[in-house]
């Protein structure tokens, strides 16, 4: 016991005062964030502007078609055609024909090259609304009264709020902020089962290479070295989140100490009064981090928090085993790490990929079943929580998921240990698949 | 009493015998060469001895009881044939980390790897890293290592490869030093040279057996072959007799190998007869590495795989 506690110290060390620690621990968030904002940034930005020219012979879309200066312009011209629009500049021509039956003629969107799919909606919207608005007309429905009438969503006349009734209790429920906080988390505990995973694998790839495992298994017994390795770097990636909460923590209150006082004040009134907040009084961005604040404080933070820890310690030691065991099989070939970790990176991304669409459904059958067995668990059932507990995610659910994961460790790391005290002494050969089950079903 | 016995000791792989029926006992304060060819089994009987391996069958002994591996270790200290450290941590830290694994307290540490940095002028290597030295550096801090925490039973696997003649005869003398102090050492080598020079008894397995066994001397005149090399200020007239036959000649001299029921004195009054001057008479004793090759010689290089019936 007390020379695990040396190999934690020594592995934790080692790391937290190693400058890449440092560097990515500050590094990483303003990484993610510019990734989000990059994101946000291309979607938006990424559209073509295309200037099309509109051949309407049938002069039903005259001036009715319009142009959207971020994607498409239209420039009506009836002496544009098939074969001389490239010449006159345009990127396509749009070629309405003569109005037989208007219902049934072919409208023709000719271009040198494929028009972006944005482009070619956005010019099918604009025929439709014309056109929509040419059989109001014919019908003598006022357009623009319809369209009121169309885009009235139920907010505008009513509140809306959705509840969870759990035990008597109601509590407003938030969709967005449950899967923000649960894509968020199962996100988080996604990379860092990766990364932490991953470097569990290479430290002891460096120790098998390094030829430090004979010196050290003298001395300790390998499934003491291999415990002191995973708990230390558990710590290190602990540690790295306690950061990320204090740098929040500081960022959030800075930002309260550079607001003025009084504005203070109308944000603690707008986030008390939400419901009935009135945004022409105090002010759109006041009123916004009112809301943000009203919103955020309907989550169970010390709930999250807890499983969120317990889920990435519980997924982190399961998973880190099975890659310790596979970095105590390969010998310096990087390729054959790659290929021996794949069964355990397959079911990671697996149930990443699950939670992209379970989280739509926090309660489906998948959801269910996926964040109870202890390879997608932590992912998937750190994305359930925030949507409550015990209203969505029931307590006997919580419990069986803990339970069989905790299990889930145990069963892995006396596993991996076998594979591990075997696999690191052996030089040469790469193990085959059945030899280390050979290994791992031995006795003593 | 024994501070090693190691009694019918057996480790057998899926296709090797890698030890088969080995005994020995190592008396306190020896130190004790374990010979042998490539793949003899040599490893894999230290590894038992240090309690990375269990043997599949045989006893070991350590001072008197039982070998308990989780208290023992710490008594023991090994330096395996392939060295390894730490490339990316400090020096001294590293150290200190090792010799705490083996039960040395954190202060007790520190002081010992001060103590063993001076005494091998290494002091300025606490806060460098292992990438940082030579191979001959990491070998001298890899010995400093094995023995950091005054273990009783040391195991050193080629101790002197890749170290220059100063670092060697560095090491060499703290050996004689810790076997003084009471240590016990085995020196698992094939560098017959340097057994002859250091060790007071051996072992030499082949094929995972134990083939000769006993100290240097005895064993040197257990496979000795009554070779004698005689010089002379005068040539003899005659060299041959019935009492022996010449194996080699040299300048004013001869190498014979006397007769069975024949002894040296026989010899010698052969040529005092014939009134050749004797300059010098002296026993040729084989040479380690002439033992080693008979021993060996014969059994094929490589150990071939043999299925395992037991």
């Amino acid at each position: 016991m007390n020379k695990i506690l040396i190999i934690f110290q020594k592995e934790y060390l080692t790391r937290v005062r190693n400058k890449t620690f440092i560097i990515s621990t500050f590094l990483l968030p303003i990484i993610i964030a510019l990734f989000i904002v990059a994101i946000v940034y291309f979607s938006v930005h990424n559209s073509e502007k295309n200037t099309i020219a509109v051949n309407d012979a049938s002069g039903a879309f005259l001036n009715s078609l319009k142009s959207d200066s971020s994607q498409v312009t239209f420039v009506y011209d009836n002496d544009i055609t098939a074969n001389n629009f490239s010449q006159k500049g345009y990127a396509g021509v749009l070629i309405i024909p003569k109005q037989g039956n208007i219902l049934k003629d072919t409208i023709r969107l000719i271009s040198e090259k494929q028009l972006g799919i944005t482009n070619e909606e956005y010019i099918k919207g604009q025929l439709g609304s014309a056109l929509q608005k040419k059989l109001f007309s014919e019908k003598k429905f006022d357009k623009n009264a319809v369209d009121s009438i169309l885009a009235t969503s139920v907010t505008d006349v009513y509140e809306f709020s959705a509840f969870q009734q759990k035990e008597g209790k109601m509590q407003q429920s938030n969709f967005w902020l449950a899967y923000g906080i649960g894509f968020t988390s199962g996100m988080i505990i996604y990379i860092t089962m990766m990364i932490y995973g991953m470097m569990v694998m290479r430290g002891v790839m460096e120790e098998k290479t390094n030829r430090i495992a004979e010196v050290m298994v003298s001395s300790v017994k390998p499934f003491q070295m291999m415990m002191g390795k995973i708990t230390g770097i558990a710590a290190v990636g602990l540690t790295q989140f306690l950061m990320w909460i204090v740098l929040i923590i500081v960022l959030s209150s800075l930002t309260t100490a550079f607001l003025p006082h009084d504005t203070l004040q109308q944000v603690q009134h707008a986030s008390q009064n939400m419901p009935n907040a009135n945004s022409a009084q105090s002010g759109e961005a006041i009123s916004k981090i009112g809301e943000i604040k009203h919103a955020l404080s309907g989550a169970n933070w010390i709930l999250i928090a807890f499983c969120f820890v317990f889920y990435f310690t519980g997924g982190y030691l399961f998973y880190s085993s099975l890659f310790a065991a596979v970095g105590s099989v390969v010998n310096e070939d990087a390729q054959e790490a790659q290929s021996l970790s794949l069964p355990l990176t397959m079911p990671i991304v697996l149930s990443f990929v699950i939670m992209t669409t379970s989280i739509y459904a926090p309660s489906s059958n998948l959801s269910v079943w996926a964040s109870i067995i202890p390879f997608s668990s932590p992912i998937i059932m750190m994305s359930r929580i925030p949507f409550g507990v015990p209203g969505t995610v029931p307590w006997w659910q919580l419990g069986l998921s803990m339970t069989l994961l905790v299990a889930g460790f145990l069963f892995t790391s006396w596993l991996a240990a076998k594979i591990y005290r075997t696999g690191i002494l052996l030089y040469g050969k790469k193990p085959t698949w059945r030899e280390m089950l050979k290994w791992a079903l031995r006795k003593g | 009493m024994n501070v090693l016995e190691v009694k019918n000791l057996r480790k057998y792989f899926a296709t090797q015998k890698a030890v088969d029926d080995v005994s020995f006992g190592l008396q306190k304060g020896s130190i004790f060469g374990l010979l042998g060819p490539n793949g003899a089994g040599k490893t894999t009987l230290i590894r038992m001895i240090t309690g990375i391996f269990y043997p599949d069958e045989g006893e070991i002994f350590f001072e008197g009881k039982k070998f308990d591996p989780t208290n023992d270790a710490m008594k023991i200290g090994y330096m395996p044939e392939e060295r390894g450290l730490y490339k990316k941590m400090k020096i001294g830290e590293q150290a200190v980390f090792l010799s705490r694994l083996k039960g040395l307290t954190k202060d007790q540490a520190i002081k010992n790897v001060k103590e063993w940095f001076i005494k091998f002028e290494m002091q300025s290597w606490w806060n460098k890293k292992i990438e940082d030295l030579s191979k001959g550096m990491g070998q001298k801090l890899q010995f400093v290592i094995t023995v950091l925490h005054e273990p009783k039973l040391i195991i050193l696997d080629e101790p002197f490869s890749g170290l220059d003649p100063v670092n060697a005869n560095l090491i060499k003398d703290e050996i004689y030093n810790l076997a003084q102090k009471g240590a016990t050492i085995i020196f698992s080598t094939h560098r017959m040279e340097q057994v002859e020079e250091i060790c007071d008894h051996i072992i030499l397995v082949n094929k995972g057996r134990k083939i000769v066994d006993g100290s240097v001397a005895g064993i040197k005149q257990q496979f000795k072959e009554n070779l004698f090399e005689i010089s002379f200020d005068k040539s003899p007239d005659t060299e041959s007799s019935h009492a022996f036959e010449v194996i080699g000649k040299k300048e004013n001299g001869l190498i014979v190998k006397i007769k069975d029921g024949y002894t040296s004195n026989n010899v010698l009054q052969f040529f005092i007869q014939q009134n050749s001057g004797i300059v010098s008479f002296s026993e040729l004793l084989p040479s380690l590495n002439d033992i080693f090759i008979k021993v060996v010689e014969g059994t094929p290089l490589a150990r071939q795989f043999q299925p395992v019936t037991a």
